[in-house]
């Protein structure tokens, strides 16, 4: 969920605040770091920073920490996006090392036909015969799989393209403009489905779902990364790059890419969470990923007939479904508190 | 103000214009429509011929879109697949679709900026907390799980509970019902659940932006000053405060209209109402599919919606910001 930028530090309109010196303006400038931290929970960052002060004046070597490290060291102090990761990891791994220990493959038809919840099954089985439990893991992988290729694909495509336009300008910048304003005036999920329509006639592979979502979404990171470039490429550090004869690959790369990264990375998290939402749609559409292949969509539509009677077969892809995208949004917040911090949102 | 709308509006057309033509080129290349009558063996070579000289599929694609686009020129959206003219067919379709469209953007706008504002105003109330949990369940859930869960669990648990049918969940009307009020109260009971549906995953990503941008407004020195010269609490916050936070919201707000109408396609799909998003569907997908000119007239009329709405939400902005100028 990107955000607009907050910078409250009180409300003014309590009236009891403003003797405080909390001043947005006192904490950017009081802290050297330039990550202010509104609530103050991150005192071990900051217990380094005066330890290390401490250790300056002592005369001792300190060590510079890398903006990597910053970041890691934000990271795992975001409360909820610790919890969105392991619960990530937890699915992640469910579902590919699972099958491996499970004894129903997902493709199996069993004896038990649309019982509920057991031992045997935990997830209960459907009407043909399946076994709800492989059948879940097997489309959680399918659809996190899809989702990792979509993201993968979109940015290195859209930060490339982006990056072209927004460092070249002129007429680079202006076909990535007019290009993306022509997906903008349909949803995308209706190009999507127009797509998906001649691939999933001849193949309904998920590696072609994939590829065309990746067509899509790229043009949005195309256009984030554009926005980031033409700021970076006012500054006095990138012009200094010129002075000294830098070629326009290394200043990209070297320069302009690394001091974008934050930006790219987030919303890389966030394709993974869109892209697992409109492959679902597409393919309870019955236009995405197609048997002998599973999705978590494609379960959900084949719930749907039997909902009311068979309800479980709804709710654990369902459940599946919202706690994954759940898990990378927090984990994309914490991204975004931790690599891009003029961005921090106080949730 | 007059010259800025002429000519977003030809910008508009000119966007128009070719993002159809792409459409039309890649919806007709995605498949032959004929397919399932050429695989059937009883049906004779001539017959096929015949078909396929009536939906043009004879004439060169770039012929074939030149008649389409002097036909919607002249207002003619051509015949569709199955042999019925598709302009008669869109009115009524897209009057459903907006019946539905409509009431759930104005009250996720209203939803959304209430809650936003409250939230912002009272950060880290109760209100705030249960707020941003609600959002971000909404914001992860797909439009179709909620509108399987309203439609298969919340209205058969309702109308089971009250004995007879209080929410359709099928169709958009009862046909055969009459009397002005009688009318009202069917197309409400078919209406509430596909726009609680729409509403619930659009209003969430409002009310977090409202939120966000009321909460840095607050912050900013002209409100503070506002409050030190002894403005009442209200006025600041309404008049101050609220028109200046509204302005970055717009913008979200026109550039997720057509993800809404995109969700519009699903929830139609969902509770069966034959609006343009079905419409577009079964073109796509029906048996004779695709069908170009039914997927066409969807698409144009969409994309036209689009753009007139990001235009309204450019005048809005407009108003709500006077250091804008539209020259």
């Amino acid at each position: 969920m990107p955000e607009p930028r907050e910078t409250a530090a009180f409300d003014p309109l309590t009236g009891a605040a403003p003797l405080l010196p909390s001043s947005p303006l006192g904490q950017t400038l009081g802290q050297p770091a330039g990550v202010p931290h509104p609530r103050g929970p991150e005192s071990a960052e900051e217990l380094t920073d005066v330890a290390g002060l401490a250790a300056a004046e002592a005369g001792l070597s300190i060590k510079a920490r890398s903006q990597f490290q910053m970041a890691y060291t934000r990271f795992i102090h975001h409360k909820m996006a610790l919890i969105g990761l392991c619960t990530f990891v937890a699915i992640l791994l469910f579902s590919t090392i699972g099958p491996l220990f499970w004894h129903y493959n997902y493709a199996q038809i069993t004896s038990q036909f649309g019982t509920g919840p057991s031992l045997a099954h935990p997830f209960g089985t459907d009407t043909i015969g399946h076994d709800m439990f492989a059948q879940v893991m097997a489309a959680t992988a399918t659809s996190i799989q899809t989702a990792l290729v979509v993201a993968g694909i979109a940015t290195v495509l859209g930060t490339l393209v982006g990056a072209a336009a927004g460092y070249y300008g002129k007429w680079a910048d202006a076909l990535l403009m007019r290009f993306t304003d022509l997906i903008l005036i349909v949803p995308g999920l209706v190009i999507l489905l127009v797509l998906a329509n001649t691939v999933s006639k001849s193949s309904g592979n998920w590696l072609w779902i994939a590829l065309i979502l990746a067509a899509l979404f790229w043009t949005y990171l195309a256009r984030l990364v554009r926005g980031v470039f033409l700021s970076l490429r006012e500054r006095e550090f990138i012009e200094a790059q010129h002075a000294i004869g830098s070629s326009s690959a290394r200043i990209i790369l070297r320069h302009m890419i690394p001091n974008a990264i934050g930006p790219i990375i987030v919303n890389a998290t966030l394709t993974i969470a869109n892209a697992i939402l409109v492959e679902a749609a597409l393919s309870f559409l019955g236009l995405g990923i197609q048997p002998p292949q599973v999705s978590l969509g494609f379960l959900i539509a084949q719930a749907e007939g039997d909902a009311t009677v068979l309800p479980y077969l709804f709710y654990f892809p369902a459940a599946f479904l919202i706690v994954i995208i759940l898990a990378v949004n927090f984990i994309g917040d914490g991204l975004r508190d931790a690599l891009d911090p003029q961005q921090r949102v106080r949730a | 103000m007059g010259a800025y709308i002429i000519r977003r509006l030809g910008a508009g057309l000119l966007v128009l214009a070719v993002g159809t033509f792409g459409l039309y080129i890649l919806v007709s290349l995605s498949g032959n429509p004929l397919a399932n009558l050429m695989a059937n063996p009883h049906i004779s070579p001539a017959t096929i011929r015949a078909a396929q000289i009536e939906l043009h599929l004879n004439e060169p694609l770039l012929e074939r879109y030149w008649t389409w686009l002097t036909g919607i020129l002249h207002g003619n959206f051509g015949i569709s697949t199955l042999g019925q003219a598709v302009g008669p067919q869109l009115w009524p379709r897209m009057w459903v679709t907006l019946q539905m469209v409509l009431p759930a953007v104005i009250i996720s706008i209203v939803l959304g900026i209430g809650l936003g504002v409250m939230s912002a105003v009272r950060q880290y109330s109760v209100l705030d907390h249960v707020s941003t949990a609600f959002a971000y369940i909404f914001y992860a859930t797909p439009v179709f799980v909620i509108a399987i869960l309203l439609k298969d669990f919340l209205a058969v648990k309702v109308d089971n509970a009250v004995g007879h049918p209080v929410l359709y969940t099928i169709g958009q009307n009862n046909p055969g019902t009459t009397g002005t009020w009688s009318v009202f109260v069917d197309a409400l009971a078919h209406d509430v659940l596909p726009i609680l549906t729409l509403v619930l995953i659009t209003y969430a990503a409002w009310s977090r932006y409202q939120r966000a941008s009321m909460l840095d407004v607050l912050n900013a020195d002209y409100v503070r000053l506002a409050r030190a010269k002894g403005l009442s609490r209200r006025r600041v916050l309404y008049v101050h405060a609220l028109r200046n936070a509204l302005i970055p919201v717009t913008t979200v707000i026109a550039l997720d209209f057509a993800t809404i109408l995109g969700g519009a396609v699903i929830t139609e799909i969902v509770f069966g109402w034959e609006g343009m998003g079905r419409f577009f569907y079964e073109g796509l997908t029906g048996p004779v599919s695709p069908d170009v000119n039914v997927v066409m007239a969807y698409v144009t009329i969409i994309a036209a919606l689009v753009i007139i709405f990001n235009i309204i939400a450019d005048i809005v902005y407009g108003l709500l910001d006077p250091r804008i100028r539209y020259a």
